[in-house]
């Protein structure tokens, strides 16, 4: 088996990103390695559209965006393994790698770029009570066997979770012949698109109930029926509220966690908040020359966000290796939250390291009005921005010039926090 | 007619098929449900209890204690998974200390080897996640756990090399007194066979009081647990049970020989036979009682929660023995019944001999290997198994590195996996942190081009949950 | 004088208008941050439109289903129609993005397009 200068551990829209990022950057030494028999990762079973509006200002179906970038990296020859899962990375960057042709295998590249994604938080987690039939199925789950093998997984459905995954999945099964009944969130409020509320559920009359979660499953071997019923403040079922809907479906988007065994085996530092690795400015983990981007990192909203992140890392890995591998001992301002802000991408910014901007992603964990976005630098305030609403859904982005970073020497560390407006 | 019908393919059921089969006879097992290890046997602790329990003097304290005697050898004999990792029953105040000291001379009484007290000081040694109450412990060294279905596959898989018969979706709903032996009336069909044994779980009082007037009640006991991920590993080393006594009875937490910790159950008497739902309280009651004994239990890293049934008789023992002329009772077999499996099979299979006199089978194979885990290989070996065989290259279940290899071995065996629980028992598809959201359309597709059907065939667990209920659009 | 609320769904930002209707003509849009939210509610009340997203299945492709849109977008009204109009349509391997699956489906003068490669097997 040849060595690769870059492994990128990933071939969905994040791998891909950084891929031809690295290539366009002078690297020519990169294999995407890909579990799934195409490249693309989950776009391909986001038949819907959405994607693409900051990246080619055009809204496009997920195959296409993924389409656009495939065609880039089968035109620049970029190398890429399909049906080959990565089994461990250690932290000398060794990766290990099955698939049928090659077996088990070995690469020791000089740089690694995780691009894994997520996975889907399944029922069993939630540990929501009742039975265990058949007809519950996490909404990608779902999505996957309706789009991609024209299977249809229920009849009769109801969906627990109003991120976009179950709101697309709410219109998708209705247009494919199944009854939507309803769908619940837990949250007062819907952790989807507010065009989603109305593309999918308004235009097919499907209800739509805040602060609801499912309480109760029937049906040995197959769904039968769901039970909701509205919860308290502290996200508990209020006796009398149960609403019983006979069905033999159950959908569940109840939050998308990254998916970082791999990170976690080679020893990488792990952000509690997001599940996915700590990353400073360049996208570098704790481990020098592994770099994250794209959902394994955060859970991004929009796909052109992931696009750009990846690029950013795939420049930064191909640089890292033409520098001759240097692990920086330049100095890290580590970033805190405040007041609302519940995790930022990166968490530390070296400004000798950045570029002339340094791209600055955050969550806040709550519904919020009438706010303004600041970054302090030390005690100096070196950025601000009104919002009128920010919301957990919606991932935000803040570009800060690396010259307001060096203008103040003094500050040992970034502050990004929610003020009144 | 058949010699011997065993009613029943659960952990008992397929002990019984196994030790039967070291003799001549043309034997059946009649199982309601579409597999093998379908009732109580796919949903206990796992645990193959070091004996100290059960009362001195009764069938079930001999049986246990002979079982747990007999698991390690078996392991290795049938290859399943075993690990001898001890048990630890927890005293949490000072004032149960009569309690803990009754448990520990009963089980001396058992027969039980090597137990011995140990106060807090070692046990925070053994144990650095034991309770801030905990007092002293019953340190049991020959306490183990086991993978229930391993255990099961392994007894029926050997069962059917020395030919024994298994007959699926077979619920049998009447039995009559015929010549030469025993009429039953079942989903399928009749069945005649001369000695019939009743290895039904729950349901072996129905089948019990079809025969005879003494009239016998098994009540489904239901057990909530909880399973975590395998990132909980290390958190308990030895099984950690709590001395019921001032604060009421715990919990047991206990690691997996899967690499996951268990967590449960709860003990709570139901009606229905086939009530394994978790209830919110049940779960409840598991999350409030989990810290008795053991400290930061982490609940956060549950992957999944089940229920299952013991059958639970009141006197609690077990009923073991011939009831009527060819009918044996095999009832009752609740903890520790898994533990005492290969003893309950000895037993069973010595009184079935002894009614029909039955002879040596010459050509009876001890052994049994089971589904090849490249994982265990060495890389040379890994390597010359992917290049004979692709299918060990292609990874399917990505949270327990499962591959296609081991599942079309999973659906070969005989009796193999017909359904995507079945695969899911036999070799863990599905049993990781994203529970089957990766790997089950893929099961999926394996299984249906193995058994030559449709996907739209597939069942999660038998006839009536399929998973797929039509193609798209059909309905429009 | 009547107002309405309603929410852009051109973009992911997902703007909310407020649309002064007089007369049972759109007189007044507010709250959108671009000229296409303005077009979006004038049509919304008057023509509601949608772009239609599915699959069908593809023949002798190294998959089984390919993902198709409407080219542009289709009276709400018939999004049904349209979903049964490529109900029972193979597409033959290899498929490309952008070829026409179904012209001019239900008569509204857009066609249905294919949105994903699929090579053919073999």
């Amino acid at each position: 088996m040849r060595e690769y200068e870059l492994v990128i551990i990933g071939g969905g829209p994040a791998g891909l990103a950084a891929a031809v990022a690295a290539h366009e950057a002078g690297l020519r030494d990169i294999l995407i390695l890909e579990r799934d028999n195409e490249l693309g990762g989950i776009l391909n079973q986001c038949i819907h559209n959405g994607f693409g509006l900051h990246t080619f200002k055009e809204e496009l179906t997920g195959p296409e965006y993924a389409g656009r970038f495939i065609e880039q990296v089968k035109k620049l020859d970029i190398p890429y393994k399909l049906n080959t899962m990565v089994l461990d990375l250690a932290a000398d960057k060794t990766v290990t790698a099955m698939n049928r042709e090659d077996g088990l295998f070995q690469l020791h590249p000089k740089a690694v770029i995780l691009a894994m994604g997520c996975r889907e938080r399944p029922r069993g987690a939630l540990s929501i009570p009742g039975c265990r039939p058949a007809g519950i199925y996490t909404a990608g789950t779902a999505q996957r066997l309706v789009n991609m093998e024209g299977y249809m997984p229920g009849r009769k459905v109801v969906i627990l979770g109003s991120g976009d995954i179950g709101l697309i999945m709410a219109r998708r099964m209705t247009l494919e012949g199944a009854q939507v009944q309803v769908v619940a969130e837990l949250m007062p409020y819907s952790g989807g698109l507010k065009r989603n509320i109305v593309q999918c559920l308004d235009d097919y009359g499907i209800p739509l109930k805040l602060s609801h979660t499912v309480v109760d499953i029937e049906g040995k071997k197959r769904v039968e029926a769901v039970t909701i019923a509205q919860v308290d403040g502290k996200n508990r079922p209020i006796p009398g509220t149960e609403e019983r809907y006979e069905c033999d479906t159950l959908l569940l988007s109840c939050g998308l966690i990254p998916e970082n065994e791999l990170s976690r085996s080679a020893g990488v530092e792990l952000n509690p908040v997001t599940n996915g690795p700590t990353v400073n400015e360049s996208l570098e983990t704790s481990i020098p020359g592994v770099f994250a981007a794209g959902n394994v990192l955060h859970v991004h909203d929009l796909v052109d966000y992931v696009s750009e992140e990846a690029g950013a890392a795939g420049r930064q890995a191909a640089g890292y290796i033409a520098s001759g591998c240097q692990a920086g001992e330049h100095k890290a301002l580590p970033i805190q939250c405040a007041n609302g802000v519940r995790y930022t991408v990166p968490v530390a910014i070296r400004p000798e390291a950045a570029g002339d901007t340094v791209t600055l992603r955050f969550r806040v964990g709550n519904v919020y009005q009438n706010k303004k976005v600041a970054v302090y630098a030390g005690d100096a305030c070196i950025f601000s921005r009104k919002r009128p609403v920010l919301a957990p859904g919606e991932m935000e982005t803040v570009i800060l010039k690396t010259s307001l970073l060096t203008d103040h020497p003094e500050a040992d560390g970034i502050t990004v926090t929610l003020e009144e407006a | 007619m058949v010699d011997i019908a065993i009613i029943g393919a659960g952990v008992s059921g397929c002990a019984i098929a196994r030790e039967v089969s070291r003799y001549r006879a043309d034997v059946l097992v009649l199982e309601r449900e579409e597999d093998v290890c379908c009732g109580t046997s796919k949903a206990n602790s796992a645990i193959v209890h070091a004996g100290y329990d059960a009362a001195n003097g009764s069938l079930m304290a001999r049986l246990n204690v002979e079982g747990s005697r007999m698991m390690p050898a078996l392991s290795k004999q049938l290859d399943f998974p075993y690990e001898n990792n001890g048990s630890l029953v927890v005293m949490v105040s000072e004032d149960d200390r009569p309690a803990l000291n009754k448990l520990y001379e009963n089980g001396v009484a058992n027969g039980v080897e090597g137990l011995r007290i140990v106060e807090r000081d070692e046990l925070v040694k053994m144990e650095p996640n034991i309770s801030d109450q905990a007092v002293a412990a019953l340190y049991a060294p020959t306490g183990a756990i086991v993978c229930p279905f391993g255990l099961t596959f392994a007894l029926a898989e050997n069962a059917a090399r020395n030919g024994v018969k298994f007959q699926f979706d077979t619920e049998v709903t009447g039995i009559e007194k015929m010549d030469g032996g025993w009429r039953l009336t079942t989903s399928q069909g009749d069945v005649e066979a001369r000695v019939v044994v009743n290895a039904a779980g729950v349901y072996a009082d129905r089948l019990h009081n079809m025969v005879s007037d003494d009239a016998m009640t098994i009540t489904p006991r239901r057990g909530d647990y909880f399973l975590l991920d395998h990132a909980a590993q290390g958190h308990v080393h030895n099984t950690i049970f709590q001395l019921p006594g001032k604060f009421g009875k715990g919990v047991l937490v206990a690691p997996t020989v899967h690499g996951n910790i268990i967590v449960g159950p709860t003990a709570i008497d139901i009606e229905d036979k086939e009530g394994v739902a978790t209830t919110q309280a049940g779960l409840d009651e598991v999350r409030a009682k989990c810290g008795l004994a053991v400290k930061d239990v982490p609940l956060r890293q549950t992957i999944t929660s089940f229920a299952g049934l013991r059958a639970h008789e009141a006197r609690h023992e077990f009923f073991i023995g011939e009831v009527q002329p060819g009918f044996v009772d095999c009832a009752g077999i609740e903890s520790p019944g898994l533990s005492s499996a290969p003893a309950i099979g000895v037993m069973v299979s010595g009184i079935v001999r002894d009614i029909l006199k039955l002879e040596e089978n010459p050509d009876f194979e001890a052994k049994r290997k089971g589904i090849l885990d490249p994982k265990g290989l060495d890389a040379e070996a890994h390597a010359a198994l992917i290049r004979e065989n692709p299918a060990y290259g292609a990874v399917i279940c990505r949270c327990e590195t499962v591959t296609e290899g081991e599942i079309i071995d999973a659906i070969r065996r005989v009796p193999g996996a017909r359904s995507v629980d079945g695969v899911k028992r036999r070799v863990r598809a599905g049993m990781g942190r994203c529970q089957g959201g990766f790997c089950s359309p893929r099961v999926m597709e394996i299984l249906a081009r193995e058994l030559g059907v449709d996907q739209s065939a597939i069942t999660k667990a038998g006839a009536g949950s399929e998973l797929i209920v039509g193609v798209n659009k059909d309905a429009i | 004088m009547e107002e309405k609320n309603l929410i852009c769904i051109n973009c992911p930002l997902g703007c909310p208008l407020t649309v002064t209707l007089e007369g049972g003509g759109v007189k007044a849009v507010t709250g959108n941050t671009c000229p296409r939210g303005e077009a979006y509610a004038r049509k919304e009340l008057t023509n509601p439109t949608r772009i239609v997203t599915s699959t069908v299945k593809v023949k002798g492709g190294m998959l089984a289903m390919a993902s198709v849109k409407t080219a542009g977008d289709i009276p709400k009204g018939k999004i049904f129609d349209c979903v049964k109009a490529i109900q029972d349509i193979e597409l033959p391997a290899p498929v490309t993005i952008g070829q026409v699956v179904l012209p001019d489906v239900c008569g509204t003068g857009v066609d249905i397009v294919a949105t994903k490669n699929v090579p053919a097997r073999g």
